[in-house]
């Protein structure tokens, strides 16, 4: 019993940082409609910052005094942040939001490296705290008791600041209806750097305060802010009661879950998720969100298919990549193949964007389950090549099916946040269960077979696939599917008044674009000949948005731009810099800024205005060559 | 008129939100080719009582139906299904298509090809679009972007898109809202028109009276979520009831009209 206890109290420490880092993103949330995914990353800058304060200063002046300072000058940090960039996004969509700050999570990645070095750094004992508490025979750290104690005091703290202070009266107010507070004569832009600055010191706070804890280490702002994802998700956005409940049950959830299902302990938290966003899709606490904001300058110009002209274009930019093996070596072709292998990938989410209007950040994961499908009928099936590359990518469609049918039952941030869940629930099932998937040593030695071993073969392999996925997309884009899809994209309500019923849709989509990730993903796995849970990882899911956003969103096929140069341009940038998520983050961070067009966007947006003399009405817009490669 | 069969009725629909009373105990008829305006004033419940009779809303108690069938809280689409159309007081159109290719979505869902993939959409019911859209007059701008029209045509393109399932019902909220006043006259013209040609029974809400006038084969008025008129135009502009809760509130509105501030 007294064993059940303790781990209940070590949940509940484990619930104060949490708890922080949470409010701060629901703060932020509530006010400036923006989800920071560099929350973590400012979770991560606080703990580091305060190492090295608690480091330099002794004594417990020190000690706590270099807490607070961390966290004050992270919050100075995020004060310079919201002025320099949030300030020029609060207008655009949430996805390109949600991007411009994991852009900044990935230049503070390498930042921090560079700063304090790549090993783990062991933090100071917090002075007074250093024993532990005897508990029938149970030991636990006072530390962790100061933790449980502190929680509910920020939270008394937080509720005074709101409704005690004009400043938490404003906020929660524009919580509410921002732009009646802006018209009521408040200055809304230092309301919304003060709302991001607090946000930013709660979540420094939270960093601080775990390093008597943990070690401090640079993959940590990813695990947070996942886990404070799901915290807001389950507590509602906006809401900081929900916050606290939320902490709480999560980490009790995670406490106890590893008694329970010691091998997928983090399923657990996952799926109380899904059951709470399908219950309450807008969380415990949460309020129903307005409509998403559409697009930004939404194409006026209405999509067309490919001219003869264009088609004869295209192909020849196919027949030109056809011919790469009679002058490139191995290696070009290697990376050559992947590029093929991305673009398969990049169109599928991008006909769940550009068409459903639906943003899934968790898309790897469908890319992922191809790989595992192959590993699995390769290695343990022993099937031949030729049936594990139709049948792996039904992993991709099962996971589809499966996950996109409660995705579908949300929209804008939820749907995202929900995709990214499931995506981390399916690599945690990929890390843990050992026995299946090899877990971190993942599964190797799946090599083609001989018609298709050789690089030219393979690369001619992938290129082919990659034209017909894109082909037959298109194909999609303009079925009368493609355009009953669209509709529930531009009007929910129109399309559902003349009788599309908009969830099959989607889900529908969604099945199609998790399959064809999937096809992605069998190729995947005999290019590398090895399949490992980065397949399903978060950063590759944000691979698969940057090519999206880099393409151009708004047009039929601009991920097959977009995948080409991200990839080329990724894999370059590995192989000249250690640096490379610093500049993969400043690259993100610079498109969603001043390019948000994306290139094939851009390029259309410039000859329509070079045609813009001819009357309107004769506009069909040609689009750019897109060269099938 | 008489001898249409009755193709919409209501009986005793009742909505509340917390405390308030939005509809009470709304009871009323629409026969076939008949045009019908629900009026009243602002927070009378209108929007309300519309939104429940396709769907939108789901009633707390009260029937709805349609040719005798109950259609009370089925899904909007449903109802499309069944041979209503809808516009809406905003309109809601597909902005990234041309003005064909909006008409043509609802043709698709109406021959019930949704889950077609591979078919070319711009070749599916190209003509019965181009028919639809010649009859509510904006045939010369089928292949202008959705996006860039004017309000008034948007109006007249959402018309269009209620026509494509060749509907025994139309409902049309606030269907001159935003318009300029010859378009209004236009617009509603055109609609009765095609209502009495087709046999389309029509109810609409409206706070222009002229129009209310002009068209309307019988009026309903509500106040407060209750009805409490019905008959021909002139008895209810007769109506002593109606002229002390509708146009004694009609004052401030006709205030508002001055200023040239239209609703």
């Amino acid at each position: 019993m007294a064993f059940y206890v303790v781990q209940f109290l070590t949940g509940l420490a484990s619930a104060a940082s949490l708890f922080l880092v949470a409010s701060g993103l629901s703060i932020i949330f509530g006010v400036t409609r923006i989800v920071n995914f560099a929350h973590g990353a400012f979770y991560m800058i606080g703990a580091y910052i305060a190492f090295t304060l608690t480091d330099r200063f002794s004594g417990a002046f020190g000690f706590w005094g270099g807490i607070v300072m961390a966290a004050l000058a992270v919050a100075l940090i995020g004060l310079l942040v919201e002025m320099v960039l949030l300030r020029r996004i609060y207008h655009v969509p949430e996805l390109f939001q949600l991007l411009a700050t994991f852009g900044l999570t990935l230049m503070v990645q390498d930042l921090v490296v560079l700063i304090w070095g790549p090993d783990d750094l062991v933090g100071r004992r917090a002075p007074g705290f250093k024993g532990a508490v005897d508990f029938f025979g149970q030991a636990i750290p006072s530390y962790d008791l100061f933790l449980i104690v502190l929680g509910p005091v920020v939270l008394g703290v937080l509720w005074l600041l709101f409704q005690r202070t004009r400043w938490g009266v404003l906020v929660r107010a524009a919580t509410q209806d921002r732009d009646m507070v802006a018209a009521l004569g408040v200055n809304q832009k230092w309301l919304f750097t003060s709302v991001f600055a607090v946000g930013v010191f709660l979540a420094a706070l939270g960093g601080a305060l775990q390093i008597p804890r943990d070690a401090v280490h640079h993959a940590m702002d990813l695990r947070i802010i996942v886990e404070v994802f799901v915290v807001v998700v389950i507590g509602g956005l906006g809401s900081i009661v929900g916050a606290f409940v939320a902490a709480v049950l999560v980490s009790e959830l995670n406490a106890f879950g590893i008694l329970i299902f010691p091998k997928i302990s983090i399923i657990l938290v996952f799926l109380v998720m899904a059951v709470v966003l399908i219950v309450r899709p807008w969380g415990l606490f949460g309020k129903p969100e307005a409509a998403a904001r559409r697009t930004p300058g939404l194409t006026v110009n209405p999509w067309r298919p490919l001219t003869q002209n264009e088609r004869l274009a295209a192909l020849a930019g196919l027949i030109v990549a056809a011919t790469l093996p009679l002058f490139a070596g191995n290696y070009a072709l290697t990376v050559a193949s992947e590029i093929a292998i991305f673009v398969i990938f990049a169109v599928s989410l991008h006909f769940l964007m550009a068409v459903g209007g639906l943003a899934s950040f968790g898309h790897a994961a469908y890319f992922g389950l191809g790989t595992y499908g192959i590993a699995f009928l390769a290695k343990m099936a022993g099937l031949p090549m030729i049936v594990c590359l139709l049948l792996g990518p039904l992993m991709g469609l099962a996971g589809a099916a499966v996950f996109g049918f409660f995705a579908v039952q949300l929209s804008g941030v939820y749907f995202a946040m929900l995709t990214l869940a499931f995506a981390q629930i399916v690599w945690s099932i990929a890390f843990q269960w050992v026995s299946v998937t090899g877990g971190d040593n993942g599964i190797l030695g799946l090599w083609p077979e001989k018609w298709a071993a050789s690089p030219s073969h393979f690369y001619w392999l992938a290129l082919g696939v990659a034209a017909l996925v894109t082909i037959a997309l298109r194909i999609a884009v303009f079925s009368p599917f493609g355009y009953a899809l669209r509709a529930t994209r531009d009007s929910l309500l129109r399309s559902e008044a003349i009788g599309i019923n908009a969830k099959r849709m989607q889900w529908t989509a969604f099945v199609i674009a998790g399959t064809t990730a999937g096809v992605g993903g069998a190729l995947f796995a005999y290019l590398k000949g090895s399949v490992f849970p980065d397949n399903l990882g978060i950063s590759l899911s944000v691979d698969a948005l940057v090519m999206v956003l880099l393409g151009g969103v708004e047009t039929v096929s601009g991920a097959v731009i977009g995948a080409i140069v991200y990839k080329a341009l990724n894999i370059w940038l590995v192989s000249q810099t250690d640096l490379s998520k610093l500049v993969l983050g400043g690259f993100i961070v610079l498109i969603v800024v001043v390019f948000p067009k994306g290139i094939v966007g851009t390029l259309e947006m410039l000859l329509q205005r070079k045609r813009s003399v001819s009357p309107p009405g004769s506009t069909l817009l040609a689009k750019p060559i897109e060269s099938a490669e | 008129m008489s001898v249409a069969p009755t193709l919409l009725a209501v009986e005793g629909l009742t909505k509340s939100y917390g405390g308030i009373h939005a509809v009470r105990g709304v009871s009323f008829q629409l026969r076939a080719g008949e045009i019908l305006a629900l009026i009243g004033p602002n927070g009378a419940g209108k929007s309300t009582c519309f939104d429940m009779l396709n769907g939108q809303n789901r009633p707390d108690s009260g029937h709805v139906r349609l040719l005798g069938e109950e259609i009370t809280g089925r899904k909007p689409r449903e109802i499309w299904r069944l041979g209503v159309g809808r516009t809406f007081q905003i309109t809601a159109t597909f902005a990234t298509m041309t003005v064909r290719e909006n008409v043509q979505v609802a043709l698709i869902s109406h021959e019930q090809r949704l889950f077609n993939l591979v078919g070319s959409a711009a070749k599916v019911a190209r003509d019965e679009a181009g028919r639809l859209l010649e009859l509510v007059g904006m045939g010369g701008y089928a292949d202008r972007p959705c996006g860039e029209l004017a309000y008034g045509d948007l109006k007249r393109l959402e018309l269009a898109v209620a026509l494509a399932n060749q509907p025994k019902l139309l409902l049309m909220d606030e269907p001159t809202a935003g318009m300029a006043p010859r378009e209004r006259v236009d617009l509603m013209r055109l609609t009765a028109t095609i209502a009495r040609e087709k046999s389309i029974g029509v109810l609409f809400t409206e706070h222009d009276m002229d129009v209310v006038f002009e068209h309307a084969d019988r009026i309903i008025v509500l106040n407060r979520g209750t009805l409490i008129a019905e008959g021909s135009p002139e008895e209810v502009r007769g109506n002593p009831q109606v002229q002390a809760v509708y146009l004694g509130e009609g004052l401030v509105y006709d205030a508002r009209h001055r200023e040239g501030a239209s609703a």
